[in-house]
């Protein structure tokens, strides 16, 4: 009787989650692979937006920029995060949340406001040129190029990356690591053979967590480079905005599914490397 | 096993940790073969010690010599000691085998060499069946073989232990200082082993070093440290100790509570002070025109193998061990011959330790905040009143 009660209470308290992902996750999940095969006048299934991915050189060209671009800035963020992630995880509990509040403040604004004062910094005319212009430098065009857009991209995701090595660093406790110094480590050895092996799992979610939204964003390179970059999510949008009627909703449906094959690939790959039995592989 | 060569020398060190002074002027050789325990209730210097040999803390003042080396500004994995940390450390990324083989591994040894030492040392500590184990599969007391397995395939000169049987229950902890004690004869390493259960301390140990708030307060064999103890801190923290204030009234003659007794100690000035220690089983309980003192029974406990009394002897609570039972509040005799009395020296332990109204002076402290925290209660309680 009671289990039975506990069951049906614990199946209510479900019941908001499960609606929300039914509206809002698996039905918009099931238009975009219906409108990727299926005609918007009724004409029945086809594999021509699908393909128009593949064919068409600007897509790809697109899909490679952006590819390229988001493993820049995935990179670089990893370069900037995982020292950062592990110095402050060694350093006393109060400074450390004082400085996690600092990473997350500019979260805390919104993503459109940011990308606009990066680019108001970049502009001809912004902070950054007349900053120079006091050493009798020239006026550069910062904005619009692809370093613009590669930046945007590391600021506006670079605390997804600190976040979870951050929380995996801080799991290290620090016997670990004086055992290992203790058993012969230098620095470079203490890294490889215990810091790096029980980081790599939150490394792992950085990464994925970076790479996702940088290759599929369209509002950083239109804001960052003024139409000059386009991104494989720009076209998306075009797609889907001006050529509504014209076929570019299926487009932009069959784009966003190639996407997110390629995108499960990837992390399905990235969590290879962490599987439990696995866990030497890189050691 | 035990040589007469010092391996490790620590001269005037002090340590302080946030303007707190952690080592005050420690001085302590140790020798080669030697095993040494560091004894003391927690926060009296012993970890801070171990680490400072370690290498993990570098001293404000003084210096460390390893083999007559200073060896004070080597890193901890240049130094030939190796650790069993208190929560063993191990790599959970690793299995039984690769936790071992860890310290051969960087060392750049050979793989078939490796494999050889650690199978040889897994066989020594009994683990070679779980060779492919993860570390969390694995029960705390097998943790444990697999830490020292980890720490000895080195070869260490120096072996450090940390508070290393601290997790265990109490029967596998009997086994383990079997164990330790075992693998200490048989490789002739040296070692350095901090604790706070003197019971541990005693059974184990060549030397015990007693310390408290920094200090060394004792050095010596156990049977040194609990027969002949050199202050009253001492005297008490190693087992149970009736500790009375009395004056030397001569060489062999002590007075205390208004009597004198025969004792076997000499060397002190006449009519000096000093502190009487007498261990509970070595009074003798007799009827009451017998005894050289006279008190009352306050408390009585049976402890299995025997009885634990409480005697009030004019205000002075006297722990008393014996096989007789006794009634709470029987008027009885006791009785201390001359080699149960051991006289120590004034220090700034006196009067602090001995008496037996309560056992610890935890109890003494947690009863004084308690009131203080039940007045400081009271007076916001009627602050309050005041402000309605």
């Amino acid at each position: 009787m009671n289990k039975r009660a506990g069951t049906f209470s614990r199946g209510l308290l479900n019941t908001p989650y499960v609606v929300w992902s039914l509206i809002f996750i698996l039905v918009p999940l099931f238009f975009v692979v219906y409108y990727s095969f299926f005609d918007l006048e009724g004409g029945g299934f086809t594999l021509e937006y699908i393909k128009v991915f593949f064919s068409d050189p600007m897509y790809i060209k697109a899909f490679g920029i952006s590819l390229l671009y988001s493993v820049i800035a995935t990179a670089i963020s990893l370069v900037i995060a995982y020292p950062f992630a592990y110095f402050l995880s060694r350093k006393k509990p109060s400074s450390q949340s004082i400085q996690m509040v600092l990473i997350m403040l500019p979260m805390w604004m919104n993503m459109l406001v940011r990308t606009y004062s990066w680019a108001n910094i970049l502009e001809l005319n912004g902070i950054l040129n007349k900053f120079f212009s006091l050493f009798g430098a020239e006026p550069v065009m910062m904005l619009g190029t692809g370093g613009a857009v590669i930046l945007g991209m590391v600021y506006n995701y670079l605390p997804y990356m600190i976040l979870p090595i951050y929380t995996g660093m801080s799991k290290i406790e620090q016997p670990l690591l004086e055992a290992a110094e203790d058993l012969g480590c230098n620095g470079f050895q203490k890294l490889r053979r215990v810091i790096m092996p029980l980081s790599l799992s939150g490394v792992v979610s950085g990464i994925i967590m970076v790479f996702v939204p940088s290759i599929s964003t369209f509002y950083i390179s239109q804001k960052m480079s003024g139409g000059k970059v386009v991104l494989i999510g720009d076209i998306i949008e075009t797609q889907i905005k001006e050529y509504w009627a014209d076929g570019g909703l299926n487009r932009g449906a069959a784009m966003s599914l190639v996407l997110m094959v390629i995108i499960l690939f990837c992390t399905f790959v990235m969590n290879r490397f962490t599987d439990e039995d696995e866990g030497g592989l890189l050691v | 096993m035990v040589k007469e060569k010092n391996i490790i020398e620590l001269h005037n060190i002090t340590v302080s940790f946030d303007g707190e002074t952690v080592l005050d002027d420690l001085d302590l050789s140790i020798r080669d073969g030697e095993f040494v325990t560091f004894l003391g209730a927690s926060g009296c210097g012993k970890t801070t010690t171990l680490r400072v040999i370690a290498g993990f803390i570098s001293p404000d003042h003084g210096d460390v010599f390893f083999d007559g080396v200073r060896i004070n500004d080597l890193p901890p994995h240049k130094r030939q000691v190796n650790t069993i940390f208190q929560r063993y450390a191990l790599f959970p990324h690793l299995n039984v085998f690769d936790n071992v083989a860890f310290g051969l591994k960087v060392a750049g040894m050979k793989k078939e060499q490796i494999k050889e030492k650690v199978e040889e040392m897994l066989e020594l500590v009994n683990m070679k069946a779980f060779a492919q184990r993860k570390i969390h599969n694995l029960s705390g007391g097998q943790q444990q073989r697999v830490a020292i397995a980890r720490a000895l395939v080195n070869n260490p000169r120096v072996l450090l232990l940390d508070e290393p049987l601290a997790a265990l229950d109490y029967k596998l902890r009997k086994d383990m200082q079997n164990e330790l004690k075992r693998i200490q004869r048989q490789t002739g390493i040296t070692f350095i082993f901090v604790t706070h259960d003197q019971e541990e301390a005693l059974s184990m140990s060549d030397t015990v070093v007693v310390m408290n708030e920094g200090k060394i307060q004792q050095i010596g064999s156990p049977t040194k440290i609990y027969n002949e103890p050199e202050n009253a801190f001492v005297a008490d923290f190693i087992g149970e100790s009736n500790i009375i204030d009395g004056v030397m009234l001569d060489d062999f003659k002590v007075r205390l509570d208004g009597r004198a007794f025969k004792c076997l100690d000499k060397g002190f000035a006449v009519n000096e002070p000093v502190d009487v220690v007498i261990r509970p089983e070595d009074v003798d309980i007799v009827p009451l025109e017998k005894g050289q003192l006279t008190g009352e029974v306050s408390s009585i406990t049976f402890k299995g193998d025997y009885y634990e009394m409480i005697v009030d002897v004019c205000g002075f609570k006297w722990m008393v061990q014996a096989t007789d039972e006794q009634f709470v509040g029987t008027k009885v005799g006791l009785v201390v011959e001359p080699d149960a009395i051991h006289i120590m020296k004034k220090s700034k332990y006196s009067g602090m330790f001995g008496d037996y109204s309560t056992f610890s002076t935890e109890m003494d402290e947690m009863e004084e905040e308690a009131r203080l925290e039940e007045e400081r209660l009271e007076e916001e309680a009627q602050e309050e009143q005041g402000n309605e």
